[in-house]
């Protein structure tokens, strides 16, 4: 997917002037968050339990190399074959081969966001071989014309009812219908159709358990199931990250990731799959293949942004994070959104590429507090800023200011002056009133709220006053 | 060079990978997969009654309904009253390794083997239950195919009382000691299927089952 980070700026004033959108992101506020705070309550050691998951997710990615081969022998052992790939494009040209190989016809995929990232669908087709969508909010997005989704687990958490409702009477050409289980319904009967007469299967991967060398897959609605049972290949797409050492580890996830993705105690389905069909079997693919994604990762691995690796896809620091919750997942332009997005955007799209990303945060560390592996989300925005001030990226009239206001500020009596003034303009352009509407230094600070005005005098007028 | 060595070289540059800390490393990785260390557990009371009630009690709230009959050979009948309670077909699709019980004498006409787009009632044993979730874990085989469990409308499953462990971790190790090596399939499933896709307002039955009704085999 082509990254529209650039625009960050114009998406999030378009998606603060629409009012639909802001609509659909205050229902959506409050549930993903309060579930979270309710499930999590659960866990005696919730505490305890981060810690062992931030600790599973290291030890792998210390020795990731190491981590991946044992994977791919143990996978290769069971029948599965095991494919690499450096890119988007990689993915996209492995998919369509094995497509070819097997003479694929249509393919049923659940959740992928590495599909997201390599644009798979368009190769697809591309290719003559129809992918349909089967998670029911990547199902809308794809019958919107490929539209990309807003949200890592709530793909059309942007959407409301209405919107839904009339794109299902379009697209379907049935009456309208207006009540959530009926639209989910018709939706079930449309996708069933589907399931049973796809020849390949293609899913992320939550987890690559080493130990086994299998693919954990974690779903509500069962789509996982199905494309991982019915079609005769099935195809796991998923980035080297995701490897973890054993069962027991998975188990120590599995208490994390649908607390903090949807306040759930487990997610209705957990699979674990392990190689092909074995002799006698009534279900399941006869050929299973994993491709093992970088598109980024390798060279984040053993950076000051490791941590990022450990990952695990839940979504808590969006629904968390007071920026998306205003602005929706579009405005980041690309796969990723929120603060995790943010982080993800600049280091697998080039940092020049997401310039506004990094600031598009307060730093309340929200985020790194309900994150389950514990990610410093707001130090690696903030060391991602650094990153911009040190490539020379940020724009010319920010970098004079700021090396004004480091010299004024290192010269006691030059600040002192400065500071006289300003405090005396300030108090005179409030008029006599406490806060300023419009400052017009500072347009952009002041279009959501007023800047307080000073009293008149400076801390060290008042301090030298107080002394004596 | 390959993607492959592409991919592993950039790595092993980036951990300043060299012949001996790979010797530490796979030592590291041997040690870490044989010791299968747990992280910390939420108190899961591991008597037999307790677990009993907590499978209940857990099952409830992701909307599955249960029942509870001494042994096996009482569940065909427990079958006919959950289905007749509910309008349903006295007809169903289970899982070959249930051929054995007496389905006709409740008037149930059973077809052992893969479900079936058509099939409106699956009838599955289980691997194992786990208490702290209120999860049934399933094991693919040909004797327990996994598209009983998936494809019906209604997904009834046997849970006998001793197969009710406290939380994956024992089940996992349940298979280990019992299968060996993984099946190609294992399903945790707890309750019907869901989907909360449109304005976050949770709908049962996405693609799966609508209902899933638990019978308790309590004497087994």
């Amino acid at each position: 997917m082509e990254s529209r980070a650039r625009r960050f700026k114009s998406n999030s004033e378009a998606a603060l002037a629409n009012p639909v959108l802001q609509g659909n992101m205050r229902t959506a506020k409050g549930k993903f968050v309060d579930k979270r705070a309710i499930s999590i309550k659960e866990i005696d050691d919730f505490e305890g339990t981060r810690e062992a998951a931030k600790a599973l997710r290291n030890r792998v990615i210390e020795n990731l190399d190491l981590w991946l081969e044992k994977f791919e022998e143990i996978a290769t052992a069971r029948g599965a074959t095991v494919l690499w790939a450096k890119d988007g494009a990689e993915i996209c040209r492995h998919v369509v081969d094995i497509g070819k190989q097997h003479g694929i016809k249509k393919a049923v995929k659940s959740k992928s966001m590495l599909s997201e990232e390599a644009g798979l669908n368009l190769a697809l087709e591309a290719a003559g071989i129809q992918p349909v969508e089967t998670d029911l909010g990547e199902y809308i997005l794809q019958i919107n014309n490929n539209e990309p989704p807003s949200h890592i687990i709530a793909p059309v958490v942007h959407k409301g009812l209405d919107e839904v409702a009339d794109l299902f009477h379009k697209v379907h050409k049935t009456p309208r219908k207006t009540e959530i289980p009926a639209l989910t319904r018709e939706a079930r009967e449309v996708l069933r159709e589907h399931f049973l007469t796809a020849e390949m299967g293609i899913s992320g991967g939550n987890f690559l358990v080493a130990e086994t060398g299998s693919v954990a897959l974690v779903t509500n609605e069962g789509n996982g199931r199905m494309v991982t049972t019915l079609p005769r290949v099935h195809v796991v797409i998923t980035g080297i990250e995701k490897v973890i050492p054993t069962l027991e580890d998975l188990s120590t996830l599995m208490r994390l990731l649908p607390r903090s993705a949807t306040g759930q105690s487990i997610s209705n389905y957990v699979s674990v799959l392990t190689g092909t069909k074995a002799a006698g079997d009534l279900d399941g693919p006869e050929h299973l293949y994993f491709i093992l994604v970088d598109n980024g990762r390798a060279d984040v691995v053993g950076s000051e942004f490791q941590d990022m690796l450990r990952c695990i896809r839940c979504g808590a620091c969006m629904n968390h994070c007071p920026v998306y919750q205003t602005i929706g997942g579009h405005a980041y332009g690309w796969v990723y959104p929120g603060p995790m997005g943010s982080v993800l955007t600049p280091l697998y799209t080039g940092i020049e590429n997401a310039i506004d990303l990094p600031h598009a945060a307060t730093l309340c560390n929200q985020c790194g507090v309900v994150c389950p592996v514990k990610i410093p989300l707001p130090e690696l925005l903030r060391k991602l800023r650094e990153k911009q001030v040190e490539k020379n990226l940020r724009p010319w009239f920010e970098r004079v200011a700021f090396r004004l206001w480091a010299w004024v500020a290192s010269c006691p009596t030059l600040y002192g002056i400065g500071t006289w003034f300003a405090v005396r303009y300030l108090k005179w352009l409030a008029g006599g009133n406490q806060t300023i509407p419009i400052l017009g230094a500072a347009p952009e600070w002041t279009r959501g709220r007023d800047f307080p005005a000073p009293e008149g005098k400076t801390f060290r007028e008042l301090y030298a006053g107080r002394k004596s | 060079m390959t993607s492959r060595e592409d991919i592993l070289a950039r790595v092993r540059a980036k951990l300043n990978r060299n012949p001996d800390n790979a010797a530490t490393g796979r030592v590291a990785i041997e040690a870490t997969l044989a010791a299968r260390s747990q992280g910390p557990r939420p108190a899961v009371n591991p008597q037999k009654s307790a677990l009993v009630e907590r499978l209940i009690e857990k099952s409830l709230a992701y909307s599955s309904t249960v029942d509870q009959v001494a042994t096996a050979a009482e569940a065909p009948a427990a079958v006919a009253r959950y289905l007749t309670g509910l309008n349903l077909p006295l007809k169903a699709v289970v899982w070959p390794e249930l051929a054995r019980l007496d389905w006709s004498g409740s008037g149930l006409a059973v077809q052992a083997r893969g479900a079936q787009d058509v099939d409106l009632v699956g009838i599955t044993g289980c691997f194992c239950a786990i208490a702290e979730t209120g999860t049934l874990m399933l094991c693919g085989s040909p004797d327990t195919p996994a598209t009983v469990s998936l494809l019906p409308e209604t997904h009834i499953a046997f849970v006998p009382a001793s197969r009710i462990v406290s939380g994956m971790e024992e089940g996992f190790a349940l298979a280990r000691a019992e299968l060996g090596q993984l099946p190609r399939a294992v399903n945790f499933i707890s309750g019907p299927s869901r989907t909360g896709d449109i304005e976050q307002t949770i709908v049962l039955g996405a693609h799966g089952p609508y209902r899933v009704h638990l019978v308790l085999l309590t004497e087994e």
